[in-house]
C-alpha cells in the first residue's frame, strides 16, 4: 500500500468512527435521525443530542489523539526511540501541572486562553528538559526512566497543588486531569485550544524531513546536512504546543502516541518523516473508538477515556520494551 | 577541481589539546589515508574540517570557502561524511537509506526528483546493491551494511568524502572492496580522506599516507616513502616488518618497539 492509500484508508476509518461515536449514547436516536440532525434538520432535541454533545465530543477525541500521535511519532524520531510519547515521558503530567495550577489557583478566570497557554508552557518545559538530558544520558532507556520520574514528580506535585488549594475540589476533578477524558467537551471548550493544537501540529510537519536523516544518529544525520538545532526546536516546540493543547482539552491521556506510530511503521517502510501523518489519523481514530466504547459502559461507572487508552496501550508499550533488541548508539 | 586544504588546525576538548596543528591537503582524484594510533586525533581531524568541533586555530578551506561557515545543508553538498559510528535507529529499507544521501539536496526518501533518483541508483550499482536495494537494513551482513553505508555516503556526489574506519570490523575481502570503491570514488575525479588502522591496507590503495600522532600530522606522503620501519616505531610504539611485493604491501607487526 502506497503512504497515499495508507492515509486515504485511515482518513474514510476517521470519518465512519465519527459517524459512529454520533449514533452510539444514553438517548437512542436511528441512523435516519443522527443524519437528518447533522445536515441541520430533525427536531431541535437531535440536534442538541447530536451537535452539542455527542460530535464536540467524538471530535474531541480525534483532534486529542492526532496531537499525542503527531508528537509521540516525532519525539519518537528525534530522541530514535519507539518507547518515546508524551505521556511515558511525563510531557502529558507536565501539561497537566500547568492547568491544573491555573485552575485551582484562580487565574483560569483571567481569560480562556490561560488554561491552554498554561498547559503548553507545562509541556514545552517537559520536552526541553527531556531532549536536553537525552543530549546528556545517551542511553534510551535511561532517558524513558527520567520520563517516568518527571511524570511521577509532575503528578504528585499536581495532587499537593490540589490538596493546598483555596478553593474546594473533587476527587473526580483531580482523575479527570490525571487519567484523562472528553466527557461534556463542547465546541467552545475546543475553541481556546484549537491555535496552538493546530500550531503544534504545522511546526511537527514542518520539522518532519530531518527526522528521517536522524535514522543515522546525531553524527551522521548532521554529515547529510542536518540543521540538528533546528531539527530539535521544532520537535521540542511542536510537541510541546501539540501535547499542551491536548491536555488543555482532555487532561493527561496516555500511550496512544506509542500505540499508533508502532502500527504505522511498517507501512511505511519505518521512516520516520513518513509516519508522523498516518499516525496522527490512527491515533485520532483509536482514541474516538476507545470514547464510543467509554460511553457504552454504565453510566454511573464513570469510566475515563484515559483509562480505556491505557488498558490498550500499556500492554503494547510492554511488548516493545520487552522484543526491543540491545542495539548501539 | 575540489581542493580541501587544512593549515595548523588546534582544537581543545574538556582542557585537552585533542589537535595541536594539523595541516594537510586533499585534491580531486586523491585518495589519502590517516594512519596513527588510537586518541592520535584522526576522527577529530575529520570533524575540525566539517566544522562539527570548533577550532581553536587554524583554517580550513574547501574550494576558498570555510565548511563551518556554510549552512549544513551547502556543506552537506561538497562534502561527504561517512562517521566511525553508525547506527541505524529503524530498520528503514537500503534504498532508502541510500537516498538519506540525497538530503541536502531537498530530497527525502519517499519524495526523490530525477536527479535523485539517478544518483541514487548509481550508488546502488557502484556498490554492488541493486539486489539488496528493498532489503530492510536490519537483514544485511555486516559487509552488506557496510556497502550500503558507502553508497549512502557516495549518493551525494560531494567532491570530497571523509570516511572514518569504513572498513571496521570486516573481513580481509570486504575491506578490499569498500577500499576499492573508495578508490573508483577518488578516480572518477573525486577527492577522499579515509582514517584507517591497517597500514598495508592503506599503502595498497592510497595515493598518499598521512601520520598522525599527538594531534599533529607528524609524516605526509607516497606509501613508498612514508611507510617503513622507523614510521611505524615513531607513530604506533611497533617493531615492525615492512616489504613492498609489486602493489601490495606487507606489515608485519613483531612486538612493542
Amino acid at each position: 500500500m502506497t503512504d497515499r492509500g495508507v492515509l486515504l484508508a485511515l482518513a474514510a476509518a476517521v470519518f465512519a468512527a465519527l459517524a459512529a461515536a454520533c449514533l452510539v449514547g444514553s438517548t437512542s436516536l436511528g441512523v435516519d435521525r443522527v443524519l437528518a440532525a447533522l445536515a441541520g434538520g430533525g427536531s431541535a432535541g437531535d440536534r442538541v443530542v447530536v451537535w452539542e454533545i455527542r460530535l464536540p465530543r467524538a471530535v474531541a477525541a480525534l483532534v486529542v489523539g492526532a496531537a499525542l500521535g503527531a508528537s509521540g511519532a516525532s519525539l519518537q524520531g528525534l530522541l530514535r526511540n519507539p518507547l518515546a510519547e508524551p505521556g511515558v515521558l511525563g510531557v502529558s503530567a507536565a501539561a497537566a501541572l500547568g492547568a491544573t495550577t491555573v485552575i485551582y489557583y484562580g487565574i483560569a478566570g483571567a481569560g480562556t486562553l490561560a488554561l491552554p497557554m498554561a498547559a503548553v508552557a507545562g509541556a514545552l518545559a517537559a520536552t526541553a528538559l527531556l531532549t536536553a538530558a537525552a543530549r546528556r544520558v545517551g542511553s534510551v532507556v535511561t532517558l524513558i526512566l527520567v520520563g517516568v520520574g518527571l511524570s511521577s514528580f509532575a503528578g504528585s506535585l499536581t495532587a499537593l497543588l490540589m490538596n493546598l488549594a483555596p478553593h474546594p475540589f473533587s476527587l473526580s476533578d483531580m482523575l479527570n486531569w490525571m487519567l484523562g477524558t472528553v466527557a461534556n467537551r463542547s465546541f467552545n471548550d475546543l475553541l481556546p485550544a484549537a491555535p496552538f493544537l493546530a500550531a503544534g501540529l504545522a511546526i511537527l510537519f514542518a520539522g518532519r524531513r530531518g527526522l528521517s536523516a536522524l535514522t543515522l544518529g546525531e553524527e551522521g544525520a548532521a554529515g547529510v546536512g542536518v540543521d540538528l538545532p533546528r531539527t530539535r526546536r521544532l520537535v521540542v516546540l511542536g510537541a510541546g504546543l501539540a501535547t499542551g493543547a491536548a491536555v488543555a482539552i482532555a487532561g493527561a491521556i496516555g500511550f496512544v502516541g506509542i500505540v499508533a506510530p508502532h502500527l504505522v511503521r511498517p507501512l511505511v517502510n519505518h521512516d520516520p518523516a513518513r509516519t508522523l501523518a498516518p499516525s496522527a489519523l490512527l491515533a485520532g481514530l483509536i482514541l474516538v473508538l476507545a470514547d464510543i466504547g467509554v460511553r457504552w459502559a454504565p453510566p454511573d461507572a464513570e469510566l475515563k477515556l484515559g483509562v480505556v487508552a491505557a488498558l490498550l496501550g500499556a500492554p503494547v508499550f510492554i511488548w516493545i520494551a520487552a522484543r526491543r533488541r540491545v542495539t548501539s548508539g | 577541481m575540489a581542493e580541501l586544504c587544512v593549515h595548523d588546525v588546534a582544537v581543545t576538548l574538556a582542557q585537552r589539546d585533542v589537535l595541536r596543528g594539523a595541516s594537510l591537503r586533499v585534491m580531486s582524484r586523491e585518495l589519502v589515508v590517516l594512519l596513527g594510533p588510537n586518541g592520535a586525533g584522526k576522527t577529530m581531524l575529520l570533524r575540525a574540517v566539517l566544522g562539527l568541533v570548533n577550532r581553536r586555530r587554524g583554517s580550513v578551506r574547501l574550494d576558498g570557502d570555510d565548511p563551518a561557515l556554510l549552512s549544513a545543508a551547502e556543506r552537506a553538498r561538497r562534502l561527504s561524511y561517512l562517521p566511525q559510528s553508525r547506527p541505524l535507529a529503524w530498520p528503514l529499507r537500503v534504498r532508502d537509506m541510500v537516498a538519506l544521501g540525497r538530503f541536502a539536496h531537498g530530497a527525502s526518501p519517499e519524495r526523490l526528483g530525477n536527479e535523485d533518483a539517478a544518483a541514487v541508483e548509481r550508488a546502488l550499482v557502484a556498490c554492488d546493491l541493486q539486489r539488496l536495494a528493498d532489503r530492510p537494513c536490519d537483514t544485511l551482513s555486516g559487509g552488506e551494511l557496510c556497502r550500503a553505508h558507502m553508497a549512502r555516503a557516495m549518493a551525494g556526489e560531494a567532491s570530497i568524502l571523509l570516511a572514518d574506519e569504513p572498513t571496521e570490523a570486516l573481513d580481509p575481502l570486504h575491506q578490499h572492496q569498500v577500499l576499492s570503491l573508495i578508490r573508483a570514488y577518488a578516480d572518477a575525479g573525486n577527492g577522499a580522506l579515509v582514517v584507517l588502522h591497517e597500514a598495508a591496507l592503506a599503502a595498497r590503495f592510497a595515493d598518499r599516507l598521512a601520520w598522525m600522532r599527538d594531534g599533529r600530522i607528524v609524516a605526509d606522503g607516497p606509501p613508498d616513502q612514508t611507510l617503513t620501519p622507523e614510521r611505524m616505531a615513531e607513530v604506533y610504539d611497533v617493531r615492525a616488518t615492512v616489504r613492498r611485493i609489486a602493489e601490495d604491501w606487507v606489515v608485519a607487526v613483531t612486538g612493542p618497539a
